[in-house]
């Protein structure tokens, strides 16, 4: 952490955004995780992402749990709505947000303690529903907050710093969220921003419940040689295997790739996905492909990044529960009384 | 690119852009920090060891410093460095302690200083503790030069002039003032180890049009007439005044003249007032006594009556920008302008002229008049002969001439010592020491102050005007000063990077409030300057590159922008950052 405050002024020739913005415009107040915490760095990619999208800062609601991971949401987007809930607990938080207000971007940004320990139950279940949101977990393996017991996503076999080995299997949260309804998969890292920038855009802008899991190195507690979410250890093991754009309508796709390597997929918004294929064997269409690709992989010691899965199509929570499309804060009296003549027949029909 | 080397001196002397600026590379951080903690006398002495006259420079300077300050670039005023220098100089306490012990046993080599100007005293000062002895001879009755017959006392109290020329004098130099120096064949046959010149540009530059000769008696050379203010010679001015020119000379002119008792007093100048040679803050001064600036109107004629001056006819112009960017002037269309005037100062520019060096002596001179100088040691053609301040490449400032004197210093004592004057040289150099005190603990200030830049208080304006030897800026007071100088953003404490400690998090990128670092695949220079994470579009800035990191990118660090503000090192969890005081070792006679 540090109590130096980040100066308000800027770089004279920061470019603005369409709604006249600057990048620096979507921070929020000086973090206080430990230096070098990944977590900052999902954080700036957040900023850089949403500078991009020109999202308007009130547009935006983001929610949190309880952890290191779950403290971020104070060091992006200060000029937006979010909630600092209970632990485990912000999944229903966000189903709350997005079902009250299906017009805001819904963020949740939570951990691997607080969406694969105390809060797996919401976790699976925010999934199922589908809820229209951009799911990230900031994944270091470790508690850092309360100096660095194993987490349930450890891998069997790494250490902590002392060298004592974990001895449990690894819950993985990509495998989990493919399995049981997510519409958007990926994984990507930290210290990784041209990878990690693209797939937050897109998971903004999918609708539908998309799911990032982000491994983020704890460097106060599991940066160490026997840890297999270290820097080190996540670059040297990394198995990347789509990267994506996300282009927006009006723009022109620009990217100079091999166009057999290019695949281009219309979003339900008029934009497009450019997904860039970096592997052969890998199908992003191909749900029950890409669990076996990703838990084979990790048998092998390898952390599979990019775009895992992804259907542009598939309904959200909305489409399921079939919901009005007007935002429940907009609706008026007029929409949400029935009138004596209505409630009169529907009492008529339990009769 | 490859790796930047930040063992260069010129690497982090560079980043300094007031230090860099300044011809005597006075370490302004370093003395703007020690204002902020009250230590005036060191800061004085930092300033006096290099500029050797921080009460008068820090009233008269020409500041180059202060448009090259980092503030222009990242917000809009640059500090007020020209101010507080003057701050440690009105606050300092005794200085005799911090002062270098002249020998009594003296060396055996004699040094003969001609002019008692700032360049002369630079050399004698430096000269003195190393045993030379050293004979100052001037055309004046006392020493100081154009300090003294130039600036006027509202801009230059007599007794702040007087302390440290005196403080020069009373090391030990052997004055021979009023002394007419009229051959430099004399001189040289008396038989000293070595000379130098330091006489100044005295002749100011005369117009000839038609009725010069005739109104002879009420035109006056500028620097001529403010000399004879300065001296007491001249006390007063009658009628209507027009000053001839668009420089500091010409201020000076017009504000004495105001303050002599001129009815009115205007500026005629033939060029635009964008372009015109006056420090801005001078002509400010000038327009707020009153003062009209009348640009793009170059003299035609003196009119002139029975030997009486009446006025001077102007042509009217206007400036075009020509196809190289340069100004050009094109008669307006306009008919002549004729100004009253019963008094004319002519402050057009002035030039060095040595009659009294024969031109057979060995001394060669080129075409513009000016003596053939190695621009390295400041020799002449004469081995024995060297030359500084404005009498060696022309008309500069004060601060130019200190600078050339310290360089002379060390080429005179070479040349008296046998040795070689260009190998044996001292070098430049550079320290690095770690400003790191602990956990977030740094031994500089190293939080932004977005404050604007202060105004100096100026005295009552009907009394500074009522009396030549009012000072009209009165100086921050310790208060102003303490805000102003926190203002500094520090530029000489570095940010050092050390590639083989980077994990390469982006901690320090994300935190940058500049977005100065960049962790990218390496290129050719015009390339990196593209990529970054802000285009870096100011070339006279440098990139710092790191070698090769684990992932095959390179650290690229736009030093244009940079707050020094720390982040970087807060942020960074394997200290591959630090914050590094640069102390840059600039070369004097005995380091």
């Amino acid at each position: 952490m540090t109590f130096v405050a980040k100066p308000r002024i800027h770089h004279p020739h920061l470019p603005l955004n369409e709604i006249g913005l600057t990048r620096r415009d979507y921070e929020g107040s000086v973090s206080t995780l430990c230096a070098g915490c990944g977590h900052d760095s999902v954080s700036a990619a957040i900023v850089q992402a949403c500078a991009e999208l020109s999202i308007p800062p009130h547009r935006f609601a983001k929610v949190s749990g309880i952890g290191c991971s779950s403290k971020t949401p104070s060091y992006f987007l200060d000029k937006s709505h979010g909630l600092n809930s209970v632990h485990g607990r912000m999944p229903s938080v966000s189903t709350g947000a997005n079902l009250a207000n299906r017009e805001l971007f819904c963020v949740g940004v939570s951990g691997d303690g607080d969406s694969a320990s105390i809060g797996l139950g919401q976790f699976a279940h925010i999934v199922r529903r589908r809820v229209n949101m951009l799911y990230i977990v900031d994944n270091n393996g470790t508690y850092g907050l309360t100096k660095g017991q194993f987490s349930a996503t450890n891998d069997k076999g790494s250490t902590n710093k002392k060298g004592v080995p974990n001895l449990y299997e690894p819950i993985d949260l990509a495998s989990l969220a493919l399995q049981i309804g997510a519409s958007f998969v990926a994984r990507s890292f930290s210290g990784d921003k041209q990878q990690l920038v693209p797939l937050l855009k897109a998971g903004l802008m999918h609708r539908g419940m998309a799911f990032i899991d982000v491994i983020s190195p704890c460097v106060a507690f599991n940066n160490h040689n026997g840890s297999t979410k270290s820097y080190e250890y996540v670059r040297a093991h990394s198995d990347n295997v789509v990267n994506v754009d996300y282009v927006e309508d009006h723009a022109e796709i620009t990217a100079d790739y091999d166009p057999g390597t290019c695949e281009d997929l219309r979003m339900p918004d008029g934009s497009t996905l450019r997904l860039y294929k970096l592997d052969d064997k890998f199908d992003v269409h191909d749900r029950v492909g890409a669990l076996n690709y990703l838990q084979r992989r990790q048998e092998e010691g390898e952390v599979v990044t990019g775009l895992l899965y992804v259907d542009p199509d598939a309904a959200d929570c909305h489409d399921i529960l079939d919901t009005v499309p007007t935002p429940l804060n907009a609706l008026t009296e007029a929409d949400l009384c029935p009138g004596n003549a209505n409630l009169e027949r529907v009492n008529e029909s339990f009769r | 690119m490859q790796p930047t080397n930040i063992f260069d001196p010129n690497y982090f002397h560079k980043v300094v852009d007031c230090q860099w600026a300044c011809p005597a590379h006075t370490a302004v951080p370093e003395y703007i920090r020690m204002i902020a903690q009250g230590r005036y006398t060191e800061a004085y002495m930092l300033n006096w060891d290099s500029n050797v006259f921080p009460g008068i420079l820090g009233r008269t300077c020409d500041r180059p410093c202060e448009p090259a300050c980092r503030r222009v670039r990242t917000e809009e005023k640059p500090v007020a460095i020209c101010r507080l220098k003057r701050v440690a100089a009105d606050h300092k306490g005794d200085i005799s302690a911090y002062l270098p012990k002249v020998p009594t046993n003296k060396n055996g080599k004699r040094i003969a200083l001609l002019g008692a100007g700032p360049a002369s005293l630079v050399v004698a000062r430096d000269l003195l503790p190393f045993g030379y002895t050293v004979l100052m001879f001037d055309r004046d009755p006392v020493g100081g030069g154009m300090m003294r017959s130039q600036i006027p006392a509202f801009r230059l109290p007599a007794d702040v002039l007087e302390e440290e020329v005196d403080l020069i004098l009373d090391m030990g130099v052997e004055c021979h003032f009023g002394y007419d120096i009229a051959s430099m064949k004399d001189m040289l046959d008396m038989d000293f180890d070595a000379y130098f010149v330091g006489t100044g540009a005295p002749r100011g530059r005369d117009l000839d049009l038609p009725g010069r000769a005739e109104s002879a008696e009420h035109i006056s050379i500028g620097i001529d007439w403010l000399s004879s203010v300065a001296f007491g010679h001249t006390t007063a001015i009658e009628g209507k005044v027009i000053v001839m020119g668009g420089g500091n000379t010409a201020m000076d002119c017009c504000r004495t003249s105001k303050r002599l008792g001129a009815e009115s007093v205007s500026v005629v100048v033939r060029s635009a007032f964008e372009v015109m040679k006056a420090s801005d803050w001078e002509k400010e001064d000038a327009m707020s006594e009153g003062i009209p600036i009348i640009n793009n109107r170059p003299p035609k004629q003196f009119v002139h009556e029975n030997g009486k001056l009446k006025g001077v006819v102007f042509e009217c112009v206007k400036a075009e920008q020509a196809e190289d960017g340069r100004l050009t002037y094109v008669a307006s269309g306009d008919p002549d302008v004729f100004i009253e005037a019963d008094h004319v100062l002519m402050a057009i520019g002035q030039e060095n002229h040595c009659p009294w060096i024969e031109r057979d002596i060995g001394i060669v001179f080129d075409k513009w008049d000016c003596p053939v100088l190695d621009e390295v040691t400041f020799q002449s053609t004469n081995e024995k002969v060297f030359f500084g301040g404005d009498s060696a490449f022309g008309p500069e400032n004060i601060i130019w001439a200190a600078a050339h004197a310290h360089e002379a210093a060390i080429s005179i004592d070479l040349y008296c010592r046998g040795l070689d004057l260009k190998d044996n040289r001292p070098p430049e150099g550079v320290n690095l020491v770690s400003t790191k005190m602990g956990m977030h603990e740094w031994s500089y200030d190293a939080e932004h102050d977005p404050r604007a830049r202060l105004i100096v208080p100026h005295a009552n304006k009907r009394q500074a005007l009522d009396n030549i030897k009012i000072e009209v800026e009165l100086g921050f007071d310790l208060r102003l000063a303490a805000k102003e100088a926190q203002r500094c953003l520090n530029c000489d404490v570095q940010t050092v990077f050390t590639d083989r400690l980077c994990i390469e998090c982006d901690a320090c990128v994300d935190i940058c409030p500049m977005d100065c670092i960049s962790f990218i695949e390496n290129a050719e220079e015009a390339e990196l300057r593209t990529r970054l994470m802000a285009p870096a579009m100011n070339a006279g800035q440098d990139l710092y590159v790191s070698g090769d990191l684990p992932t095959g990118r390179v650290m690229v660090k736009d030093e244009d922008v940079c707050l020094h503000c720390g982040l970087c090192a807060e942020r960074c969890p394997t200290n591959a950052w630090d914050m590094q005081t640069s102390v840059v070792h600039i070369p004097q006679l005995g380091s």
